[in-house]
């Protein structure tokens, strides 16, 4: 089986959040950067089972810059064979599914894996408009997905609930949490992974579909009403009179 | 025009779906035009979509839609926004609206945008706001190209019933090929589903023990709330998985949440950050949570919480 795993980079969950240049771009200024959880834990981790169950390769893509390249150095710690970086600064998602499917058209994958969403811009678009331009079926919020004679049988995560279904390969899927569990790299991945080839491809032209973009910071919130143990008929009085939420 | 689509279970409307109506046809009345409502597979009672703002509902009911196919979904919604000749669709943040907007967005070449909680209309231009950074950042941009594509959040705003009933048209279009055969759907109660509740009660490791849960199950009964709970219970197995809310769980944002035995960890916060108003119940008066809240208790939640729910009771009574 040939697997492709899109991985990018998010600030640390702890990073400072502030903009520049008139608000438009993210500071990254001082922030450490890690792989995309959902990218790293769940959907990398459950194409390497796949590969160890019944073989085949496992490729991961990035999108990004020379700075990306020792994140994509873990990924290949934890176990891919092969990374891909299209060199260039991921815009919007419209650009990085693009970059995506531009290199994987002909590659024949079977099943392309992407993180339900990424944990900074949170647009949980990318795996859906891969898989609308490769033309290929797509499940979201994947929390378990095995395997059987080209036939992909997918539970994901539904209001309430969970759908369970069946997908002929090739498809595309994005990992939520429970498709895998997360995996440190050993010393023999670390030392394995410096020979492991990365190849880096030029991007091609995407036009942008959103534009102006501007960041702001939520509102601070007022500090907060404390009470005592007994006063719970007050707080029942504030959720109803003050907040009217109840 | 604006197209919304709507999803049903079981027939029924979900609130989310009045909700996006409601907001579609506010931002047709600011452009000008009018709001569709796109109604896909089994329906009650379509006509009534009208009340909320709808101006017409285009009901497609075949039997081969009932399991989604993003794909065959999106055929369909393209082929009615195109010749409705949309500016804007709609479709709700929910598991169904997600796997159908990136490819939406791609096959319509319209400007996008996820998770959405408001739509503002500027002259011709139509821009939205939303959430980034897990809730620490406020996100706004103008959609570009003939027509925008966006999930809007299930509780955006409130639904507003402001009309009587509207036409229901049942369109000549006939759906095939689809390429995913779904098996079962599980649910697992009849309870409000999480990403819906306005209301929602949810517990952290300070209940100690899962047999202790049934504080908190009484407080949600008197509140009418669904129940949640922090990583570390859903991990260890004290409550099921899809009632985790936090950064890896369900991001929600409900009206109110009370958060019990909870200490705040900013991978929780990130999923609980944009409630309207947040209740802390914790007997450390260092947990990070309190600089979250808009009301806390300091003292110890089995005092608390059964204390807080009679007196919820005797309110109800009252």
């Amino acid at each position: 089986m040939k697997l492709l795993v899109c991985i990018c980079k998010t600030p640390e969950t702890t990073a400072k959040i502030a903009f520049k240049d008139n608000d438009t771009v993210y500071d990254s200024t001082g922030v450490t950067f890690m792989l995309n959880p959902y990218d790293e834990w769940y959907a990398l981790v459950r194409a390497l089972e796949l590969k160890e169950k019944s073989g085949g390769t496992v490729t991961v893509i990035n999108i990004g810059s020379a700075e990306d390249d020792v994140m994509i150095r873990k990924a290949l710690a934890i176990g891919a064979d092969d990374a891909i970086r299209v060199n260039a600064t991921p815009r919007d998602a419209y650009f990085t599914a693009s970059q995506i499917s531009a290199y994987a058209k002909d590659k024949n994958f079977d099943l392309i894996f992407t993180g339900k969403e990424t944990i900074d811009y949170n647009g949980s678009l990318v795996g859906g408009m891969i898989a609308e331009i490769l033309d290929l079926p797509f499940i979201s919020y994947a929390s378990h997905l095995e395997i059987d004679n080209g036939v992909a049988v997918v539970t994901r995560d539904i209001e309430g609930g969970v759908e369970i279904s069946e997908v002929n390969l090739p498809m595309v899927c994005s990992a939520a949490k429970g498709l895998a569990e997360q995996r440190i790299p050993n010393m023999r991945g670390i030392m394995t992974s410096k020979t492991k080839p990365l190849t880096i491809i030029d991007p091609v032209e995407v036009p942008s579909l959103i534009q102006e973009v501007r960041y702001s910071l939520p509102p601070q919130k007022s500090a907060v009403h404390m009470l005592q143990a007994d006063q719970m008929d007050e707080l029942v009085r504030l959720l109803r009179e003050e907040a009217k939420v109840i | 025009m604006v197209i919304v689509l709507t999803e049903q279970q079981q027939g029924r409307f979900k609130n989310a779906s009045f909700t996006a109506i409601t907001a579609g046809a506010k931002v047709a009345h600011e452009l000008g035009t009018q709001c569709v409502a796109l109604v896909i597979g089994k329906a009650d009672d379509p006509a009534a979509l009208g009340e909320y703002g709808a101006s017409k509902v285009i009901h497609l009911d075949a039997p081969e839609l009932e399991s989604i196919d993003s794909k065959v979904y999106t055929t369909f919604i393209s082929e009615v926004a195109l010749r409705e000749k949309a500016k804007l669709v709609i479709v709700s943040h929910t598991s169904t609206g997600k796997s159908l907007l990136g490819r939406l967005a791609v096959r319509l070449k319209g400007g996008f945008a996820s998770g959405v909680s408001k739509i503002q209309v500027e002259g011709n231009k139509i821009s939205i706001t939303r959430s980034a950074f897990s809730g620490k950042a406020i996100e706004n941009y103008v959609l570009s190209g003939d027509v925008g594509v966006v999930s809007l959040l299930p509780n955006a705003t409130p639904a507003l019933k402001d009309g009587g009933p509207c036409p229901v048209e049942k369109p000549d279009i006939s759906m095939s090929g689809s390429s995913i055969n779904v098996r079962e759907v599980k649910r697992t109660d009849g309870r409000v589903p999480l990403p819906e509740a306005n209301l929602v009660v949810s517990a952290g490791r300070g209940l100690k023990d899962p047999s202790n849960w049934g504080i908190i199950k009484s407080l949600a009964e008197v509140l009418g709330a669904s129940t949640a709970c922090s990583r570390p219970v859903a991990d260890s197995g004290w409550r099921p998985h899809h009632e985790h809310v936090g950064q890896t769980g369900l991001a929600i944002r409900p009206n109110l949440y009370i958060a019990i035995g909870i200490s705040g960890a900013i991978q929780h916060l990130a999923g609980v950050n944009n409630s309207k108003v947040i209740v802390v119940i914790n007997k450390d008066p260092e947990a990070p949570f309190f600089k979250a809240a808009d009301y806390g208790v300091c003292a110890d939640l089995f005092e608390v919480v059964p204390k807080l729910t009679e007196a919820l009771r005797k309110a109800n009574g009252a």
